[in-house]
């Protein structure tokens, strides 16, 4: 069943560095932008001056592990939509190449980026950020790869269905956007009113804020089991519907 | 319903061609034997599989080239063909194949910057990689130019010759009638007629024509005379004589030479495939 799965990740990761937007829209500019700020207020924040430090020593970590994903799944979702209008699934569909397989390649390929964005992010930081001395980076970057592959299935199921590329962007906005605000990163989960903490509680990103945030500040990956299986259930949901409701055309 | 009434059946190591006009179902069908459309009645056998139920074991066993497909815009020829090649369990050699169909120098040529007819033959040789047993060829040559078109005509010639099995589909006469061994006329989701393309012009269009110039004024008598002429126009010192069977052109010809008639210019019309198809689909324009 995986079979070319490798191939086919490698060669999307080299499509996409192709385009003219790719490789720098998608990791020279974040970094780029993350070096100017950090040359900027670099000097001035120190790690005992509050009140920015909470935002700093945990959000901003986070929030980038969150976006970056976040962009990642609108990228796919526009990605498979001009394939499917193009006719280029189409084509592959008249080969061996099953539908998981073809997605499963674009997430792998997205993650590949994501986790070349966020190292040089990381290297570039650490300069003027003198942020996260005890920061269990491996198990950060285990928390962002489980987070960002759970993230990007939602982008499988609406990948699956977007009928054409023009509507790809603004249906992946209008899905994805909301849940940034509920999130739990700007408002404390418990700030907010019940309602809405019911809805929290059932958007996939709030679980993902919540285990990044967990494993940043050194919290166990025992103290977050829930938002990891919370997450793990949101993949294979999303994996099994992907498989149900894919369209080749 | 695109396809109603469609029965064939296709002989192993021929070139077999569906041809009819635009929305007749000749795609519909072919995808239905491909397995990437699931018909909703009617049983279909290739290579002895069910194309729906065994669609993953079919695929690896046959070549397909869709119509208006497309590849990613900034793959480069050799990693199409070589990712194609590891989706298959056996697959021809990729340099050879390549040489084969005129795009050795094309290798790291980017598909957006390709011509029709490279990316024709691109999808030409993703179609062969895996050695398939069977070929199925949908409207190849569309909006190429003579001599792209000739090109494939051969290249398709010689996969048959290595013992392939080619189904094809086109709505232009002159490739079915140049390329196929025998050829299916689709109208309206139906089957009309089965043949090889002399069978079916000596079935539905048995009529022969012969255009001649001559100022014998003896020449329209002795032509209306013989026996398999059906009708003979004047238009000054032309003749056009309308006649059926085999023997219709001889006959004119030693007509001619018997009664010592010259002739300053002469030549048949013998009825193609085409005239065949539109005698059987009508005249009328599709869309």
């Amino acid at each position: 069943m995986l079979r070319g799965l490798w191939k086919l990740t490698w060669l999307e990761i080299k499509i996409f560095l192709r385009e003219p937007l790719g490789a720098i829209g998608s990791i020279v500019f974040p970094v780029l932008i993350f070096v100017v700020v950090g040359r900027s207020f670099g000097g001035r924040l120190t790690p005992g001056a509050p009140p920015l430090t909470g935002f700093l020593r945990v959000g901003l970590p986070v929030l980038a592990a969150v976006l970056i994903p976040l962009t990642e799944v609108l990228s796919l979702i526009a990605i498979i939509a001009i394939y499917r209008e193009g006719g280029i699934l189409k084509r592959l569909r008249a080969t061996p190449l099953r539908p998981q397989t073809i997605l499963t390649a674009h997430v792998l390929a997205k993650l590949a980026v994501t986790v070349a964005t966020l190292v040089l992010m990381a290297l570039a930081g650490r300069r003027y950020l003198p942020i996260g001395v005890n920061v269990p980076i491996w198990s950060f970057a285990l928390a962002v790869l489980v987070s960002t592959w759970s993230i990007l299935s939602i982008g499988f199921v609406i990948a699956s269905i977007v009928p054409t590329a023009r509507f790809a962007q603004p249906i992946g906005t209008l899905i994805l956007y909301p849940m940034l605000a509920l999130c739990g990163l700007f408002i404390p989960l418990g700030a907010m009113p019940r309602p809405l903490q019911v809805v929290a509680h059932l958007l996939p990103l709030t679980y993902a804020v919540s285990l990044l945030e967990g494993i940043w500040k050194g919290e166990t990956w025992r103290a977050h089991a829930g938002d990891v299986a919370a997450l793990v259930i949101i993949f294979a949901v999303c994996t099994a519907l992907c498989a149900k409701v894919f369209r080749w055309e | 319903m695109a396809v109603s009434d469609v029965s064939f059946e296709v002989r192993e190591g021929e070139i077999f061609g569906l041809i009819g006009p635009n929305g007749a179902g000749k795609t519909t069908t072919m995808e239905c034997v491909e397995g990437v459309r699931r018909p909703d009645h009617g049983t279909i056998s290739i290579l002895g599989l069910d194309p729906f139920r065994d669609v993953y074991r079919l695929q690896n066993r046959i070549g397909v080239q869709l119509q208006q497909a497309q590849l990613q815009k900034r793959i480069k020829v050799w990693e199409a063909v070589d990712l194609w090649a590891s989706l298959y369990s056996q697959a021809v050699d990729r340099n050879q194949l390549l040489g084969q169909l005129g795009l050795e120098g094309k290798r790291n040529a980017w598909f957006m910057t390709l011509s029709g007819g490279q990316k024709q033959r691109l999808f030409i040789a993703l179609a062969l990689i895996n050695d398939p047993e069977v070929v199925f060829l949908d409207e190849l040559t569309t909006g190429l130019d003579p001599q792209a078109r000739r090109a494939i005509w051969d290249l398709v010639r010689a996969i048959r010759d290595r013992g392939k099995t080619v189904f094809l589909t086109t709505h232009l006469m002159e490739e079915a009638e140049r390329l196929c061994d025998r050829v299916a006329i689709i109208e309206h989701g139906a089957i009309v007629d089965i043949g090889t393309p002399e069978e079916l012009v000596a079935r539905h269009c048995p009529a022969r024509t012969v255009v001649l110039a001559t100022e014998n004024a003896l020449a329209e008598e002795c032509l209306r005379s013989l026996a398999c002429v059906n009708a003979v126009e004047r238009q000054d010192l032309r003749f056009t004589i309308h006649g059926l069977g085999d023997e219709f052109v001889s006959d004119v010809i030693d007509c001619l030479a018997e009664n010592r008639i010259r002739v300053t210019d002469f030549r048949t019309v013998i009825p193609t495939l085409e005239d065949v198809f539109l005698k059987l689909t009508g005249r009328s324009i599709r869309d």
